[in-house]
């Protein structure tokens, strides 16, 4: 190794030592604007493969992930639910920031497998195709709360679990609690603010809350009297026994 | 009487020089049929793009991205190693670099020129692959459009074409490309680096894969490493010469979380693409004080 070679190798040692704090603090701000989120451990190696680990490590997570949704939309034509929910978290660990893949991977479980163990032949107890459907929607929730954890800046995913709670939970309290979080986000779109309203109006003790809520939605113009919104004020002014002077009018049609 | 001719003076360093290299070495570069790629890379592109198309709109514009970016990433990455390991052994081969170096002209300015060469051959290509890739997207987004005018009921209709126009192309993806640009170059100008020493272009090949491939573990390995107990202090100071000497390249992977939609605030962009651009200027500087002192 002749003199140069030495000079260009303490050269670039010292380029190391002076862009070092540099890069720590570049990859702090990096991780704060929800770059390099993937959590890429050894659990996942097992999932993907030592390949798809190496292409993953190497820069290439969205092709590998891409590769294993194409795979999983694969296993849903064949309805092979468990093999899926691998793909599924081996995609979502490869991409967190994509909603897309938490969305999907939620619906997939709460939606498609949960009625299919719910109408397994294979299963003749009823108690334990039941049990099974609510695993599956356990394992839907899971996905959307692991998404929320890695996206908890945008209201997409809060919108999806308080649908999720509405839906297939029947829990209008947590609904409602969710739908109020995607609320907070100016993006987030107007029904969402109707739609706390309507949960917290089949939440038990929250009858009053959502019965000012729709009040006030109602005083804001015609825009806002749609039909579910007259629909949920008409019974909560029965349920809370309004006095009859201050009872909206509710049409026909709404009215139930 | 008969006119002298008058001995125009020596510059230290011309850019006209420098362009002349650079334009031959580009122009040398594409006569290999490098742009044979571009082939793939439509093929490839759409290719997917209709290999998804039982998918939502969503996924279909997802996995587009995903793979056209994707593409880039790779496409760029081995363009600047090959283009550039090659460089200076078929000068040494082909006598190029005597003819031009026994000419007034500086190492400095060849190996620059060269450089320059490379960078425009990856900009060339970046710029088409991204050309394909916008018009690609363009047709699957009328696509969608059109399908969505056709099928969807009025009062849904206006919500949906803003889903699908969201979905599709957004202005973030031009940062995420500018990177994967600045990440080849980075790329050439390492194999630059490696080149002004190396014995052969093939194991300035490989060394280039390696060092990428460092590059973007050595982060994970270094936490991992320092976050277990039983780490000897040898392995630590390992750990620290392989930092200070390999580039930290998951500074510059970017491209998966931009491509998902994730926005890069401008000041972010600057410092990160800075780093960029400092390391090509850092590495092609070391390079050259290499390729200076080499007896050839």
């Amino acid at each position: 190794m002749n003199r140069r070679m030495v000079i260009a190798i303490l050269a670039l040692l010292v380029f190391g030592a002076v862009r070092m704090p540099y890069e720590a603090a570049l990859e702090k701000e990096h991780k704060a604007a929800y770059f390099h989120g993937a959590n890429l451990d050894l659990s996942l190696r097992e999932k993907i493969g030592q390949m798809g680990f190496l292409a993953a490590l190497s820069g290439f997570r969205a092709l590998v992930a891409d590769f294993l949704w194409i795979h999983a939309h694969v296993l849903w034509e064949r309805t092979e639910w468990g093999a899926m929910k691998v793909d599924f978290d081996a995609v979502t660990a490869l991409q967190p920031r994509c909603l897309l893949f938490w969305s999907q991977a939620s619906w997939h479980m709460a939606f498609n497998a949960s009625i299919a163990a719910l109408e397994d032949p294979k299963q003749p107890r009823e108690a334990l195709r039941v049990k099974a459907q609510r695993e599956y929607w356990k394992l839907g929730e899971d996905y959307l709360i692991r998404g929320i954890a890695n996206n908890p800046d945008v209201y997409t995913l809060y919108g999806d679990l308080g649908f999720l709670y509405r839906e297939k939970f029947q829990d209008h309290c947590k609904a409602a609690e969710v739908f109020a979080k995607a609320a907070k986000f100016h993006d987030a779109p107007v029904f969402t603010h109707r739609f706390v309203l309507y949960e917290l109006a089949q939440c038990p003790g929250h009858e009053r809350e959502a019965y000012e809520g729709l009040l006030k939605l109602y005083k804001t113009g015609e825009n806002e009297r749609l039909p579910t919104l007259m629909k949920w004020l008409g019974i909560l002014q029965e349920k809370l026994n309004v006095p009859a002077d201050q009872k909206v009018y509710i049409p026909p049609a709404a009215n139930p | 009487m008969t006119a002298t001719p008058t001995a125009t003076k020596h510059k230290a360093f011309s850019l006209s020089r420098v362009s002349a290299i650079a334009s031959n070495t580009l122009l040398e570069l594409v006569r290999l049929k490098v742009f044979y790629f571009m082939l793939l890379f439509a093929l490839l592109i759409i290719g997917s793009s209709f290999f998804t198309s039982k998918f939502t709109f969503q996924e279909q514009f997802q996995v587009l991205k995903d793979v056209s970016l994707g593409a880039m990433s790779i496409f760029t990455w081995l363009l600047a190693v090959l283009a550039t390991a090659m460089l200076l052994p078929k000068d040494i081969e082909d006598r190029t670099l005597y003819t031009i170096l026994a000419k007034p002209v500086p190492r400095f300015e060849y190996l620059l020129g060269k450089f320059i060469g490379v960078l425009a051959l990856l900009f060339i290509a970046i710029s088409l692959m991204s050309a394909v890739f916008m018009v690609v997207l363009y047709t699957r987004e009328q696509d969608a459009l059109a399908n969505a005018a056709r099928y969807v009921p009025d009062n849904a209709l206006p919500d949906q074409l803003n889903s699908i126009r969201a979905a599709s192309f957004n202005s973030n993806l031009l940062p995420g490309i500018v990177i994967i640009y600045l990440k080849s170059a980075l790329c050439a100008a390492l194999t630059l680096l490696l080149s002004t020493f190396a014995s052969s272009w093939i194991f300035t090949v490989i060394m280039s894969v390696v060092v990428y491939l460092i590059g973007h573990i050595q982060p994970i390995a270094r936490q991992a490493y320092l976050d277990s107990a039983t780490t000897s202090h040898l392995t630590k100071v390992f750990l620290a010469l392989v930092a200070l000497i390999i580039p930290d390249l998951t500074s510059l992977s970017l491209v998966d979380d931009i491509v998902v939609g994730n926005a890069i605030p401008m000041l972010l962009f600057v410092k990160t693409a800075g780093l960029g651009v400092t390391y090509i200027g850092v590495y092609f500087l070391v390079g050259y004080f290499v390729f200076s002192g080499k007896e050839l």
